[in-house]
Parts: structure tokens; C-alpha cells; sequence
């Protein structure tokens, strides 16, 4: 087992090294940083003012000398610039003195600074991660329990009109994507011109403060699309386990149908469910992104947004190991959970 | 002139009892499924003639109630849709007009149906889906926005008013706005759907949008196929190291989110690179290897035979291939531009590649896990003693006995793509602003969305219906495949 886990950390460190090099790449692209330029300095510069700028403060330098001084490995650079300026990678907004540290990357904790908010990195991204994070509980307590409740009742009689009729609601479920959902329950529910004005069409304001109007219809609708999924996958796995012979012992036995569902099939349906919940969540990640920025909710898909379309390369690249490790965890999760859970499996 | 209402003069009739019976139908449908956990079904006894008779308690009298008044709300809808083709224009309001213009679409799917069900124990697997009511429900929502994007794209039968063309004084009006300057209660007189923020036609602009989305959608999919199956197959085949690495690979793929992906790839400065066109270099040689090998492996005991054909199949997709790649201002321009005859609009092309590279390493998972199945059978055993290559086994021996579920996913896929263009529209990547598929028009409405919200509304319901459509054959089809 612990050799089974240190190899999918290793697989797991080295997926994450060869995504943010392939992030740092595309970001440091030219084009990408002639924008940069463009929108740090002045809109009017001339070619040669562009390259100037972008050499005084280190970003033409090679790309793999770049992305070690990134990660922290490479010492960071000192450029003494055409303007007569020393700058340096640690010293931010001054001569670098003595004091300065060679080494400032994310191995040292430095994650850069944002070029959009001017801020530091990890501050941003740990304050929207925590906005993002309520949005996730609340969609978590909502979609779980609705999906298992669902696929449980149209799994235990398999072709009932009960099961036909919760199927189809997942179908409909996981065919409406965040956006189109989004814009139908702002429509009916949130709309000042025809609707019924219950809940509000922003959640802008639930970032101070959540209540139940603004914060009811982004976690529906990020809990509606993920729903129909895990429903349709726990159905599948409830006729199977209620197709197994022990369950028919059982009902010879004389247990009551109630008996069956609750004692004897639930626990081992729940097994599946439990890894399709765990993958679920870089689903989540996208719909999080769309459902922020269409309710104006400012966490973690928001920056998403704002760092990807200006190009803010310190804050993309957070950003983006922040979703990479969401990611590669909950696979790793949902890996030891379903050995730990089905006693049919074994790793040696 | 006057604006349409939403049902017209027909509705005074109509509306009553389509309020009646849906009240009816959802009484019915709550009653039966909150008494489904309470009441037994009525009891089942077995006569003398072999037949089976069933006691009607209360849940088959709900049954029935709610059969009959589903039956009359679909008899309703098809009064308001016929009533608005025998009708003149407006007696039948915004829907009898809609109903009049896809006309085309109606004959065309009732053709389909016809024929299809007449001859279904003749047509494998796709006759067998009109045995099962979902699977119809399904194919006929999809193939109702094919039908849409053919007559209303390239054959031009459906739209009233020029999608990209405004009328000052309709924007954002609500729908059954009449146009100013028409007097003539005819076809074009109205905007059936209302005007959008810049005073162009919706309804003209959704039918539009279909046709970019029926064209790239599929099409994409097919690709995201051949690229799975080409790579897939040789790494469940032959496992190893191969199978590490592209294993590696998809998974890496995977771990990003879709919509950094998205704005990595579909930025004006990334296309500015060139990139995405080297992209679809690499992702669109992977249909001609996959022709090439298939048919290579089939016919090479026939030199001759197998020779001719290659040069004349490969001759065909490698220039096809070219045509493609090559683009005017990109960086790659192979072709010359006088035998170059096919120019794609740019941000198009960006866009297809983009969905085929997100799309492609989920295929290559299921074709990968499909082949570790597979190979291990008997007939793969056979085909090995007796001495067929390793492309031959893959191609046609192992993919022909995987085709159920990849139909299956194909169907989903499709869907799924759907979303992933909505997806870019939303974000406002890739297209042109003023382009009129769904995802755009849908970025565009929300931002006025909670004072006018018909500008969003029927993009939002077209891609819904074409998705679930789209998962609903797919579940007939799994159902029917299963069957067997």
C-alpha cells in the first residue's frame, strides 16, 4: 500500500511539473509577452522599446532558465538594464542589496506577483480559493446526497415507472450545461422583467455575505449538471448489487424489501459512487469557472478568467497548479477510498 | 401593425385545454410517484387462457389519468403546430408562424420516421432503435436541428431576416415584434423571437447557429475518434512502454481544466504563433494514417489490388489533408493558392482543433480499456495462430467487436462537444462576436439577462434540446445494443 502511494505521488509530481511547463511555455510565448508589454508599460511602444523592456526585466531569457527560476531551482536573474536600472527576480521593487535571497521561486514559497490585481500571488489565490471553497461545500451537500437519493430510488426497482421517470430527470440533468441552466434559472427565478423574483441573479454580494437568495442558484446550478452523472452511475451500480445472489437469499429469507435496500445493498453500491463523486471534482473545477462568472461571484474560476484573458503569467501559473493538484489529489483520493472500500481488491 | 401573441387567435381555444391538461397530468404524476412508495400495484392473476389479468387499484387508475392527459397536451401541441401551417400567417401566433417556417424540417423528419419504421428489421442496429420510445424521442430531437442547420444554413428555407442585419427600433423588443415599414401580414413581417441587443433577428440567428454546430460538432467527434482509435488500439494491444507513455500523456491531458486549456489555446496571440495550426497538422494526419493502415492491413495478401487502392485513397485524403492545413495566413502555407480549394475561416479552425485535442485522450481510454478486453478473447487467439499482423487483429478483428459502446459514446460525445463549443461561445473564444452560434448569442443575452431575458432563452433551450437529444439515442441505443 505504501509503495502504491508513493508511486502515484511520484506520477503525480511529474504530471504537475510537465503541466505548468507546458502553462509557462504558452505564456511566455511572444505575442503573449509583447501583450504584457503593451499593457504593463505604454500601448504606444515601438518594437525595440518592447524588446528592451521585456529584456530589462528577464523575460527573454531562455525558457528553461526562466522556468527554474519560476520553481525556484536557478538562482534569480540580476539584469543590469539598457536603461541603467539593476533589477533582480528577488528584489521586486528595488537594487537588489545583500540581503536579497538567490533563489525566489515557489520552492521557496515566493509565488510572484500578479500583474492585473498587484498583488502577491499566493495572497489572491488562498483568499479566492476560500470564496470558491463555500461555493464547493454548499454544491457538495446539495449535489451528494440529492444524486445518491436519486440513483438509489430508480436503481432499487430496476424499469419501474419510478426509475424510468428519475432516469430521465438525470438524463435532462447532466444534458443542460452550467451555462445554459445558469441562464434558464436567472430567466424564471431571478429575472426583474417576467419571473418570480425569488432569488437574486448576482452573487456578487455573497461573498461578504451568504444568504439563502444569493447564493441558491450558482449552487444549483453547479449541482445539477455533476447530479445526473452520479445519480445515472449509482443507479447503475444499485440494480447490480440488487441483482446479486445474496440479495435474492435475503428476500427468500423473508427480510423485508426495506431491509434489503437499507442493510444488506446500500453499502456495496455506495462503492462506485464514492469514485465517480472523487473524479467529479476537475468537473466541478469548470463548472465553478463558468457559474463565477456568469453569477459574479469573485473566487477561484473568476481569477481563473481574469488572469487567463490578461495574460497575468505568475497568476495563471498559480492558478493552474492550484487546479492541477485539485485534480491529481481527488484521482489519488478516489484510487485508495475504492481499494479501501471494496474488500475485492487488493494491492500488494 | 399588431404584434403576435404567442399562441394568436387558435389560442382562445387551445390554451384552456392544454392548462387543463397539463393541471391534470401533474396532479397525476406527483400523486403516482409519492403513492408508488405507499399503495401496492393491483394484484396479478393468472386465468385459465394463459393470459394475465391486473385488479385496477388506485395506481392504475392514476396510470390511466395520466396517460390520457399526456395524450391530449401532445394532441394540443400538434394542433398549435398544424393549426399554424393551414392557417394564414398570425392567426396562429409566434408558434403557429415558427411551426410554418420549419415546415421543410417537419416533412423531411416525418419522411425519416416513415421510412425508417417501415423498414427497420432491414437496417441493423438503427432500424432496432425505433423499438425503443426513448431512442425515437431521442433521434427525433436530433435529427429535428439537423434538418434545422440543413434547411436553414446552406439551403436557406427557414430564417425571415438576415442574421447579421439590424432594424433600428427592435432592440431587445420583446417576441411577435413587428418590423417597422412592413404592412403586409406575411412571412418576415415579425420578429418571431424578439430582437437581441443589437437589433437583429433571434429567431434567424438560432437557426443559423444550428448549422455551425451541426458542421463542427460531429465532425470534430469523428476526428477525436480517429485519432483514440489510432493510438488506443496499439497501446491496449501491445501494452508496455507504449502504453505508459501515451497513457501518461492522456492523463496529462486530462488534468487540466478544460477552460484554461481553452484560453491557452484560442487567444489571438497563441493563434498568432501559429500553433493551433501545427496542432491540426499533427491531429488531422492521424484520419489518413488510420485509412491507410486500415486498408493496408485488410488487402495486403492482394498486392496489386491493395496498391491501387492506397495510391488512390491516400492520394485523395493526403490532398484533402494539405487543403486543409494549409491556410492562408497562417505559418503554414503549403499549398498554392490556386490549387488550395479549401479555405476555412479561421477562428473556426482553431476551434475545431481545440475541441478534437480535449476531446481525443477520453477516447483513447475507452479504446484502450476496450482493447485490454478484447485481445484476450478466442477469436484474437485464432486470428494470432493463424499468423495475421498486429494492425490486421486491431483493426478488424478487435474494433468491429468494440463498435457497441464506442457507437454509444459516439452519440454522447457528440453532446459533449456541443457543451465544449457552447462552452467557447460563452467565453466569448474563438468565434467571431458577431458569429451566430449558440454559445455566443448566449454570452451575449446574459449580460442584459436579468431585464431582457429572450435574447439568451432559445439558444440556451436549442443546445439543450440537441444534448439531450443527443444522450437520449444514445441510451436507446445502449439499451438495444444490449439487447442482443
Amino acid at each position: 500500500m505504501g509503495r502504491f502511494i508513493l508511486q502515484r505521488a511520484g506520477i503525480m509530481l511529474l504530471t504537475a511539473l510537465c503541466l505548468t511547463f507546458i502553462v509557462f511555455a504558452l505564456t511566455n510565448l511572444y505575442p503573449n509577452l509583447e501583450k504584457l508589454a503593451k499593457t504593463q508599460a505604454n500601448s504606444r511602444m515601438t518594437d525595440t522599446e518592447v524588446v528592451s523592456w521585456l529584456e530589462n526585466r528577464g523575460y527573454l531569457q531562455p525558457l528553461p532558465v526562466k522556468y527554474g527560476q519560476w520553481l525556484g531551482v536557478l538562482p534569480g536573474y540580476v539584469i543590469e538594464g539598457s536603461d541603467g536600472r539593476t533589477r533582480a527576480r528577488c528584489a521586486p521593487d528595488g537594487v537588489p542589496t545583500d540581503d536579497t535571497p538567490r533563489f525566489c521561486g515557489v520552492l521557496q514559497g515566493d509565488w510572484g506577483t500578479s500583474t492585473v490585481f498587484r498583488e502577491d500571488v499566493a495572497e489572491i489565490v488562498g483568499k479566492r480559493l476560500g470564496l470558491t471553497g463555500w461555493l464547493m461545500l454548499a454544491v457538495m451537500c446539495v449535489m451528494v446526497p440529492g444524486a445518491l437519493l436519486l440513483g438509489v430510488l430508480s436503481g432499487m426497482r430496476e424499469g419501474s415507472r419510478t426509475d424510468r421517470t428519475l432516469s430521465t430527470v438525470s438524463i435532462v440533468s447532466t444534458a443542460t450545461p452550467e451555462y445554459v441552466s445558469g441562464v434558464l434559472f436567472i430567466a424564471i427565478f431571478a429575472s426583474s422583467a417576467v419571473g418570480l423574483k425569488w432569488f437574486k441573479g448576482t452573487a456578487t454580494s455573497a461573498m461578504e455575505d451568504i444568504t439563502f437568495a444569493n447564493f441558491t442558484l450558482p449552487v444549483i446550478t453547479i449541482a445539477l449538471y455533476g447530479m445526473g452523472y452520479i445519480a445515472r452511475m449509482t443507479r447503475a451500480s444499485m440494480t447490480e448489487v440488487m441483482t446479486a445472489q445474496y440479495i435474492r437469499t435475503a428476500r427468500l429469507k423473508g427480510v423485508s424489501f426495506r431491509n434489503i435496500v437499507l442493510k444488506h445493498a446500500l453499502r456495496n453500491a455506495l462503492i462506485a459512487p464514492f469514485t465517480v463523486i472523487m473524479l467529479q471534482f476537475p468537473w466541478l473545477l469548470n463548472g465553478v469557472v463558468i457559474v463565477e462568472t456568469l453569477f459574479n461571484y469573485k473566487g477561484f474560476g473568476w481569477t481563473l478568467v481574469q488572469a487567463a484573458s490578461n495574460n497575468d503569467i505568475e497568476l495563471l501559473l498559480g492558478v493552474s497548479v492550484v487546479s492541477v493538484i485539485v485534480v491529481l489529489v481527488t484521482q489519488l483520493i478516489s484510487d485508495i477510498g475504492y481499494v479501501f472500500l471494496n474488500p475485492r481488491i487488493r494491492i500488494s | 401593425m399588431e404584434p403576435l401573441t404567442w399562441t394568436g387567435t387558435l389560442g382562445a381555444y387551445l390554451n384552456p385545454l392544454l392548462a387543463l391538461f397539463a393541471a391534470v397530468f401533474a396532479v397525476a404524476a406527483v400523486a403516482q410517484f409519492i403513492l408508488g412508495f405507499v399503495l401496492q400495484p393491483g394484484r396479478t392473476t393468472a386465468n385459465a387462457d394463459g393470459t394475465l389479468s391486473v385488479e385496477r387499484g388506485p395506481l392504475e387508475w392514476i396510470g390511466e389519468a395520466m396517460k390520457w392527459s399526456f395524450l391530449g397536451i401532445v394532441l394540443v401541441v400538434l394542433a398549435y403546430l398544424l393549426g399554424g401551417i393551414v392557417t394564414p400567417y398570425g392567426t396562429g401566433g409566434i408558434i403557429g408562424a415558427m411551426s410554418a417556417r420549419f415546415l421543410p424540417v417537419w416533412i423531411a423528419l416525418i419522411a425519416t420516421f416513415a421510412l425508417s419504421i417501415t423498414f427497420k428489421r432491414r437496417l441493423g442496429l438503427y432500424g432496432k432503435l425505433f423499438d425503443s420510445p426513448i431512442g425515437m424521442v431521442g433521434f427525433g430531437l436530433v435529427m429535428f436541428w439537423v434538418f434545422t442547420a440543413i434547411f436553414g444554413g446552406p439551403l436557406d428555407m427557414i430564417i425571415t431576416h438576415d442574421p447579421l442585419s439590424q432594424v433600428s427600433g427592435l432592440k431587445n423588443k420583446i417576441p411577435g415584434v413587428p418590423v417597422p415599414g412592413i404592412e403586409e401580414m406575411g412571412v418576415g413581417a415579425h420578429y418571431l423571437l424578439g430582437g437581441d441587443n443589437l437589433a437583429r433577428d433571434i429567431f434567424s440567428r438560432m437557426v443559423e447557429g444550428a448549422w455551425i454546430v451541426i458542421q463542427i460538432a460531429p465532425l470534430a467527434t469523428l476526428f477525436a475518434f480517429m485519432v483514440g482509435i489510432t493510438l488506443g488500439l496499439p497501446a491496449g494491444y501491445y501494452g508496455g512502454a507504449l502504453d505508459t507513455f501515451l497513457s501518461f500523456l492522456a492523463n496529462l491531458i486530462l488534468a487540466f481544466p478544460v477552460i484554461l486549456l481553452f484560453y491557452l489555446l484560442v487567444t489571438p496571440e497563441i493563434v498568432a504563433t501559429g500553433i493551433p495550426s501545427y496542432m491540426a497538422a499533427v491531429l488531422f494526419l492521424f484520419p489518413v494514417i488510420f485509412l491507410g493502415v486500415l486498408l493496408n492491413s485488410r488487402y495486403y495478401t492482394q498486392p496489386t489490388f491493395r496498391t491501387g487502392l492506397l495510391i488512390v485513397v491516400l492520394g485523395i485524403a493526403g490532398f484533402t489533408y494539405l487543403a486543409i492545413i494549409s491556410q492562408r495566413g497562417t505559418p503554414l502555407q503549403i499549398l498554392p493558392n490556386a490549387i488550395d480549394p479549401i479555405t476555412i475561416n479561421g477562428g473556426i479552425l482553431v476551434v475545431f482543433v481545440s475541441v478534437v485535442f480535449v476531446n481525443a485522450p477520453t477516447v483513447f481510454r475507452i479504446v484502450r480499456s476496450l482493447a485490454l478486453d478484447i485481445q484476450t478473447r478466442d477469436y484474437v487467439a485464432a486470428a494470432q495462430t493463424r499468423g495475421e499482423g498486429a494492425w490486421y487483429i486491431m483493426l478488424w478483428e478487435i474494433l468491429p467487436n468494440a463498435r457497441g459502446p464506442l457507437i454509444v459514446d459516439f452519440c454522447l460525445r457528440i453532446g459533449y462537444t456541443t457543451i465544449l463549443l457552447g462552452t467557447l461561445g460563452f467565453f466569448g473564444l474563438g468565434l467571431p462576436p458577431e458569429s451566430p452560434d449558440w454559445g455566443s448569442t448566449i454570452n451575449e443575452g446574459r449580460k442584459l439577462l436579468s431585464i431582457y431575458p429572450h435574447p439568451a432563452l432559445p439558444p440556451a433551450v436549442a443546445l439543450l434540446t440537441l444534448v439531450l437529444g443527443l444522450n437520449l439515442l444514445a441510451d436507446g441505443l445502449r439499451e438495444e445494443s444490449l439487447k442482443d
